[in-house]
């Protein structure tokens, strides 16, 4: 089976280095954390392997009954693609969860920080 | 009979500057007894300067949280200030405040952890449209074949709760969103005794409803449905058992775990 041509596998060599290196040097900035890293380095490195292995990715292609190998590559990509948002979107939730405690507490605080309470309260019956 | 322990009043609100301060007058007026509080979502529209106006006690969200996180905030706070039941009211208006007594009654007397405004039970002809009333229809079969009993509103914003029912909202089970059948059925699954009384609803005069937007109401069925589905797999799993058995009655509120959370 005829994998892929040169260019097809410069092209992904490179996207897929550039994409380590990158990851890499956000990490080294710290703009990146590693518990967000983790997922889109899987990617970089998935994809590497792929380009220059050949065999596999022609194995994988038979395997998930893929016409030709350059599919394959996008397929995995795609799949990575859809993990990783959905790291966000449970990252997010959490997140959710978490602002809106943050608020609550706030809002309570905020009350009970409050210098004086409410003058003539139609309501006090403490 | 409502000078019974301490209770709470809370009144969620957002963009309800129209209504709050009648809102405020009528619940004083009909449960004087009663603290008050106003958890203000965010609102924009003075709902919080209004309220503050009236002598009220205004939680401010510092942005929109939701309906359902107004209500946590109500519940936290009761917690928090020892408070023994409460009972949530909705500030448009829509709820007659003379019911209070009649639905905070089960409570009070230890017969049921939550008691429901059921606007059903008032007037079985309440005026809906066909779209709500067949999610009216379809939340009261979910919840029949789901929690084994039936309600007649299961969407209901006017209740009442004892402090071992607050403890458990406050917990992040608790929808931020829309709080409603999906609540019942967990809070039923957790053996809570769950009561209804009728309960009038007068028509909305001011401000909008949260359900006003068709793709509003879409989502709201959606996302219940699914959030059903989530409760009723967590239920079989096991997840429910994390939580202690009700205490039964008013119970000492302070005592619950979030409670110290909070303080």
């Amino acid at each position: 089976m005829n994998v892929l041509t040169a260019r097809q596998k410069g092209v992904a060599v490179f996207l897929a280095v550039a994409l380590v290196v990158l990851i890499f040097e956000l990490i080294r900035r710290r703009r990146l954390r590693e518990e967000y890293a983790w997922l889109w380095m899987l990617t970089g490195i998935g994809v590497l392997v792929l380009a220059v292995w050949d065999e596999l990715l022609a194995g994988l292609s038979v395997l998930i009954g893929s016409a030709s190998p350059p599919p394959t590559l996008f397929f995995f990509g795609v799949l990575f693609l859809v993990l990783i948002c959905l790291q966000y979107a449970v990252r997010i939730s959490a997140l959710t969860v978490q602002v809106k405690n943050l608020a609550q507490k706030v809002a309570i605080l905020e009350d009970q920080a409050r210098p004086s309470p409410p003058a003539d309260r139609p309501t006090a019956s403490r | 009979m409502l000078a019974e322990g301490r209770g709470l009043a809370v009144i969620p609100a957002r963009d309800e500057s129209a209504s709050i301060q009648e809102t405020l007058a009528r619940v004083a007026e009909a449960a004087p007894h009663l603290d008050l509080v106003v958890v203000d979502d965010g609102s924009s529209d003075g709902t919080r300067e209004a309220a503050l106006a009236a002598g009220a006690r205004v939680l401010s969200h510092p942005f929109w949280l939701g309906y359902g996180a107004a209500l946590q905030t109500g519940f936290k706070y009761a917690l928090a200030k020892g408070y023994r039941w409460v009972v949530t009211i909705d500030a448009d208006g829509q709820h007659d405040a003379r019911d209070i007594p009649s639905v905070a009654e089960p409570v009070l007397a230890g017969t049921a952890d939550i008691s429901v405004g059921s606007r059903f039970l008032a007037d079985p002809d309440y005026p809906m449209d066909a779209l709500k009333r067949a999610g009216v229809r379809f939340f009261r079969w979910v919840y029949r074949a789901l929690a084994g009993r039936s309600i007649t509103d299961p969407t209901s914003g006017f209740k009442c709760l004892n402090g071992a029912a607050l403890a458990f909202c406050a917990r992040d089970v608790f929808p931020h969103d829309y709080p409603d059948t999906d609540m019942m059925i967990t809070l039923q699954k957790a053996r809570f005794r769950i009561v209804e009384r009728p309960a009038r609803m007068r028509a909305r005069r001011a401000g909008r409803s949260m359900h006003a937007r068709f793709s509003g109401r879409v989502y709201y069925v959606f996302k219940v449905t699914v959030s059903i589905l989530a409760t009723v797999f967590r239920e079989s799993h096991g997840y429910l058992g994390e939580s202690p058995v009700p205490a039964r009655g008013p119970g000492p509120a302070s005592r619950s775990p979030a409670a110290e959370k909070m303080s």
